[in-house]
């Protein structure tokens, strides 16, 4: 859990196997530690099948040393599956923020910050459903603020297949871009302002 | 030719830094067989090998994977190979021929739940007495438990350098959260790695003993092929290296192979002390068990527990001496670990009844959270 004095933030992404739930985990730790010069630490948890099992990935994120890089209570849940979803939403405090792939998850319990995106769908749009994940990360990054911009465009750009890097840094910024929509449209709605997002 | 040692700031697996510290100890030969945990290690070095002026060899199963590797050393090139458990258990048999023939090498086990085939995903420290003694017949080993990727890196260059130093097999027990776990890892610059190699032999070939040891009890070792009589067997043998078998034959062969390793335990145990100063109970561990104990230590000095924790990272040769010494000045010790009390028995022999030595033990296939650690010691102590 948080810790202030560390700036501790601990995420657990989550989702079934195929869908590069640990590539989205290795994005948001090698961002933290090479891009922002930070600690973080990134494990794992899969089945034997390659394809279609449970599947999750822990990052923590510090500036000090990290020494254990299991999750008890998570800062962020992202969720990208229903079965992920209901295995890790007893973890999320009530002032934990969850985020959700709006088409694959009902989130049923209430929390206080909670965001959505249409990441699969969006993916589908560009042409590449295997890219919702690096959707996600934008809209993560935009709304949670726990890496870098710069940091996370960077490491999307060095962690996918040559060739895909403007493919997948395109799919990162209409995650982020959502993602900073949606917070000042929430701004706007907290000033009493309504009327369209800009 | 691409660069062996990827100098800079890198977020590796534990499995990548290990392939990397390999290349950079200046192993050119991975003969392996793939297996989950280990596999990225093997994917790693048949990527990079090639560009290195190494090679890698998928073999037909785990026995074959351990052969070519002692094949290799014996033809003077560097050489490891990376499993999990069930290619463990198959790599036993050679692993005795490699100690019986003093054959350097470095042997990873990225240990998952067992036995059998188990939990292929999740990572356990179950193995950790078949490292010590899976191979048949009496021996010495040694034994490293990195518990961390950063750490994983150093522990390889390590391994290489006891391996060509003693002419012995060394193991690297690792675990599958090590090994999957991804964090900072930096590589230095190449002059700062220091890397040892095996003493090639001097003087007169035709007078050359294979086994004939030098000053540190460890004989000089050519490659096959350099013009020296090589015969190597898994007999019981004479300095020649020719079978011998009488029993004084065997005693001499025996002490030289157990001396090498009992007679320099200085250079080769290394331990890490955390807290230790004034602490009164103290967590024993290693590998990932170990950072679960660190954690654990500074949530029981927050609630006002002098504890501490002694970390093993050679783990065989066992440090004996150092347990006998702390268990003369604290109150009792928990030996944190992902079995069921494989080095928990050697902490209870070492502390022999002084003070209390308990277990935190899990059966394997998921870390151990630090609150189980201080419930252990707000129990027993």
């Amino acid at each position: 859990m948080t810790n202030i004095q560390d700036n501790k933030k601990e995420v657990v992404i989550t989702g079934f196997g195929g869908q590069g739930i640990v590539l989205a985990g290795t994005i948001l730790g090698k961002a933290a530690a090479l891009g922002d010069h930070r600690e973080s630490t990134l494990v794992q948890s899969y089945g034997p099948e390659s394809r279609g099992g449970a599947c999750s990935a822990q990052v923590v994120i510090s500036d000090t040393i990290i020494f254990y890089p299991y999750i008890k209570t998570p800062d962020v849940l992202v969720c990208m599956s229903q079965g992920g979803y209901d295995k890790y939403i007893g973890d999320l405090p009530d002032d934990g923020i969850l985020i959700i792939d709006h088409d694959l998850v009902k989130a049923k319990r209430k929390v206080k910050e909670f965001y959505s995106i249409s990441a699969t769908r969006i993916a589908e749009e560009l042409g590449r459903k295997m890219m919702a994940n690096i959707i996600m990360i934008g809209f993560v990054t935009a709304v949670t603020k726990i890496i870098s911009m710069d940091a996370a465009q960077d490491t999307v750009v060095k962690s996918v297949p040559k060739g895909t890097e403007e493919m997948n840094l395109k799919a990162f910024n209409r995650g982020s871009d959502y993602g900073l929509s949606v917070l000042k449209g929430r701004e706007k709605k907290a000033e009493g302002r309504t009327g369209a997002v800009s | 030719m691409k660069k062996a040692i990827l100098t800079g700031e890198h977020f590796f697996t534990g499995d990548v830094a290990c392939a990397e510290g390999a290349l950079a100890a200046g192993c050119r030969f991975f003969g392996g067989y793939p297996i989950t945990p280990a596999t990225e290690i093997a994917e790693r070095m048949a990527s990079r090998l090639p560009h290195v002026g190494g090679s890698y060899i998928q073999m037909e199963d785990e026995i074959a994977a351990i052969a070519s590797v002692l094949g290799a050393s014996w033809a003077g090139v560097k050489s490891m190979t990376a499993t999990s458990g069930p290619g463990f258990s198959l790599m036993m048999e050679n692993l005795g021929l490699g100690i019986c023939t003093e054959t350097p090498c470095v042997i990873v086990n990225v240990q998952r739940g067992g036995p059998s085939t188990g939990l292929p995903t999740q990572g356990a420290q179950g193995d950790m007495m078949q490292s010590r003694w899976g191979s048949h017949g009496d021996y010495e080993i040694i034994v490293l438990a990195p518990y961390s990727p950063q750490e994983i890196f150093y522990q390889t260059i390590t391994a290489f350098n006891l391996s060509e130093t003693y002419r012995i097999p060394v193991l690297i027990m690792t675990d599958e959260i090590v090994g999957h776990m991804s964090e900072k890892v930096i590589i230095p610059d190449s002059r700062k790695v220091k890397t040892i190699s095996r003493t090639a032999p001097k003087g007169r070939k035709d007078r050359f003993r294979l086994f004939e040891p030098g000053p540190n009890g460890v004989a000089p070792m050519p490659a096959a092929g350099q013009g020296y009589n090589v015969h190597v067997t898994g007999l019981t043998h004479d300095e020649k290296g020719y079978p011998v078998m009488t029993v004084d034959t065997q005693v001499e062969m025996m002490d030289r192979l157990t001396g090498k390793i009992r007679n320099n335990l200085d250079d080769i145990i290394m331990t890490e002390s955390y807290m230790m100063d004034d602490a009164e109970i103290v967590l024993v561990s290693y590998g990932v068990s170990a950072r679960t104990c660190l954690a654990a230590v500074d949530q029981a000095r927050k609630s006002g527990i002098k504890a501490g924790m002694f970390r093993l990272i050679t783990v065989w040769p066992f440090p004996e001496e150092e347990i006998k010494k702390i268990a003369e000045r604290v109150k009792g010790f928990i030996t944190v670990e992902m079995n069921l009390g494989q080095i928990h028995r050697e902490v209870q022999r070492c502390v022999g009844g002084k003070v209390p030595a308990v277990l935190v033990g899990h059966h394997g296939g998921t870390i151990i959270p630090p609150e189980d650690v201080l419930k252990k010691m707000k129990e027993t102590f």
